[in-house]
């Protein structure tokens, strides 16, 4: 019987999860260095910062499925296992853009235009901007666990929400301004480097989407 | 040798090796909430575990004991025949310690209560005849064991409820622990002393009033309480911890907590498990001393005190092992959960060992963590294994009937 007690606790999911975001955030870090690197074109450590991205990728795999393997159906938890399950897909996909975006610059030896080298670089760290705070949000978990969601605990999750909007806004807001510069300069470029740069700019802007819908499946947990 | 002297000490032998299983395997579900949640070291558990069993087992088995050795058979079907009685006693311990024996290796969850309760309704039912069962009261019984596990969440959750709402939620949830924790204190220790003043104490042979109970048992819960807020403030808040986890010193003072309610635990425990070991010795000594089945006969303190002696031996042999295995598992139980799920769950067990009801104390007390879950309190909760534990007794009674049936006529045919 003495086992039977310790084994109806299933594993939390909590801990993990913060886990998680963290290795999500490491990875969207590395784009820093990663464009700032490009920027210069200094390849060896674009290279480097490559395969450190790429392993934080795997590492943030390994981890989403071995979460979703501790959560079968039968556990009973103060909030659905499905949004636990979906807040868990999209930190995922930060490392997952952060593997893209850098994989097309690599691949294509990409160059940052001049013009609009500073504006992209301030880009990248308002994005990574994003999933730091998206971390610092989910880092919030386990107390709104403690607290069974609600209270003063939530108040400041809602809060670290709001600010998390604003740097997705503010994202959205240098995005737009990064592609009217590109576009100011585009017939000067090769097509096919305008292109892709169009769509770097794009997937670098999809992580502080991906941040923004951390927030919403955080609050989709508050309003249960 | 004298037939008596051989049905006594067969039957304390049995008796005492039924009592060391409890001990040293049931003990740890009681104890293992409190070291999990890091409120007690293993060493302080063993040491709470083995003063409040015993006092449980002592001060309020009593009734439990009573049902076990004479609500569930009809004495008067032995009138003829008293030794039948005895046979089927000691057939009953030995078919339940066996099956404890056999279920706990294979890692089965089995409650001892099962146990002993299947095994005397099966030599009962078998050995004598059908009328031989008092089948309303092991109806009643049966119910309880449907009820108890949902008193305990229903209780759990409300306490845990409160907690949230009082505690959690609030601004400044350490002040308010400070200012709160101590009312549970005095609510843990009011409701045990309380029943066990009112229903235990006339098995030790003190009689007090039903005023004077209430105002014995207020006096100690605010003396408990008083020692528990002493403590309680001598907790500093620690700011470089609270930065990485923002509970800790909240947690810390629910820690208090749980030392009171994991004594609570251990005595509900003793009140009502120790009786499934000693209630069948109880009624083989008192046909062997006076060669009647008798419903009347009065319950011997030494029998009592047998009881609270074997469960503690199991509990310094075994239970220590056993309750720092079952500890290190449930490590997310904290101290604000842990006293929640183990105050509903010691109040509703000592409410029965009041009444004489011989209840699960194990499904009492995952009755208990379910309603903290449901009161969102706990992470995750496997409902599969919940399921396996709460149908281990469909198996378990027929398992306890059918080595008790085969004990009983070995022994029929053996015996003098």
């Amino acid at each position: 019987m003495a086992n039977m007690l310790a084994n109806i606790f299933g594993s939390s999911p909590v801990q993990p999860l913060e886990k998680h975001i963290d290795i999500s955030y490491c990875c969207a870090k590395q784009l820093r260095a990663f464009f700032r690197a490009v920027v210069k074109d200094d390849w060896d450590t674009a290279t480097s910062v490559r395969s450190e991205i790429e392993r934080l990728e795997h590492e943030a795999d390994d981890l989403k499925k071995a979460i979703r393997l501790s959560l079968p159906k039968s556990l009973f938890m103060p909030v659905p296992r499905q949004d636990l399950l979906e807040l868990l897909l999209v930190q995922d996909k930060i490392a997952n853009r952060t593997k893209d975006v850098s994989g097309i610059a690599i691949g294509r030896r990409m160059q940052i235009p001049a013009e609009i080298a500073e504006q992209f670089l301030d880009f990248v760290d308002r994005n990574v901007d994003a999933a730091k705070q998206a971390r610092k949000s989910v880092r919030e978990l386990d107390e709104l666990f403690t607290v069974g969601f609600r209270g003063a605990e939530v108040d400041l999750v809602t809060a670290l929400i709001e600010e998390l909007d604003r740097i997705e806004t503010d994202t959205d807001d240098k995005q737009a301004a990064l592609r009217a510069a590109l576009f100011k300069i585009e017939k000067d470029m090769d097509p096919i480097d305008a292109v892709f740069m169009y769509k770097v700019i794009e997937l670098t802007g999809e992580i502080a989407d991906m941040a923004e819908r951390v927030g919403r499946r955080l609050e989709l947990l508050l309003s249960h | 040798m004298d037939q008596q002297v051989i049905y006594i000490t067969l039957a304390a032998l049995f008796g005492i090796f039924m009592a060391w299983g409890i001990g040293a395997n049931d003990v740890a579900n009681a104890m293992a909430t409190s070291v999990g949640s890091k409120a007690l070291t293993i060493k302080q558990a063993i040491l709470v575990a083995a003063v409040f069993e015993f006092l449980g087992a002592v001060l309020a088995g009593g009734e439990v004991t009573n049902t076990v050795r004479k609500g569930i058979v009809d004495a008067n079907m032995f009138t003829g025949a008293p030794e039948l009685m005895v046979y089927g006693m000691l057939a009953s311990l030995l078919a339940a310690g066996t099956w404890l024996l056999i279920a706990s290796s294979n890692g089965w969850p089995v409650s001892t209560t099962h146990s002993i309760v299947g095994a005397i309704v099966g030599f009962a039912a078998v050995g004598i005849g059908m009328d031989a069962v008092q089948w309303g009261e092991v109806g009643k019984i049966v119910m309880s064991w449907v009820v108890t596990p949902l008193i305990a969440g229903f209780l759990a959750f409300l306490i845990y409820q409160s907690v949230q709402k009082l505690i959690f939620s609030q601004e400044d949830p350490l002040s308010k622990a400070k200012r709160y924790v101590p009312v549970y204190i005095f609510l843990a220790a009011f409701t045990l002393t309380l029943v066990t003043i009112l229903k235990g104490l006339k098995h030790v042979g003190l009689h007090i009033s039903i005023r004077d109970s209430y105002i014995l048992a207020t006096v100690i819960a605010v003396l408990i309480s008083l020692i528990g807020a002493y403590f309680i403030n001598k907790i500093e808040s620690n700011p470089k911890a609270e930065k990485k986890e923002h509970f800790v010193t909240v947690e810390r003072v629910f820690g208090v907590l749980m030392i009171v309610t994991a004594c609570g635990m251990a005595f509900a425990h003793g009140s009502n498990d120790v009786a499934n070991a000693i209630g069948p010795i109880a009624a083989v000594v008192s046909i062997a001393q006076t060669g009647v089945v008798t419903a009347q006969s009065a319950l011997p303190l030494w029998v009592l005190v047998l009881g609270g002696v074997g469960i503690v031996v199991g509990l310094a042999t075994f239970g220590r092992h056993v309750i720092a295995t079952v500890g290190e598992k449930i490590t997310h139980l904290t101290p604000s959960r842990g006293f929640a799920a183990e105050l509903a769950a010691a109040t509703t067990i000592v409410i029965a060992s009041g009444t004489g009801m011989p209840i699960s104390t194990t499904q009492t007390l995952v009755g208990a963590v379910l309603g903290v879950g449901l009161a969102r309190g706990i992470d995750a909760i496997d409902l599969r294994v919940v399921a396996r534990i709460f149908v281990s007794w469909v198996v378990t009674i027929p398992a306890g009937a059918g080595l008790a049936i085969v004990f009983f006529f070995i022994f029929k045919a053996v015996l003098p």
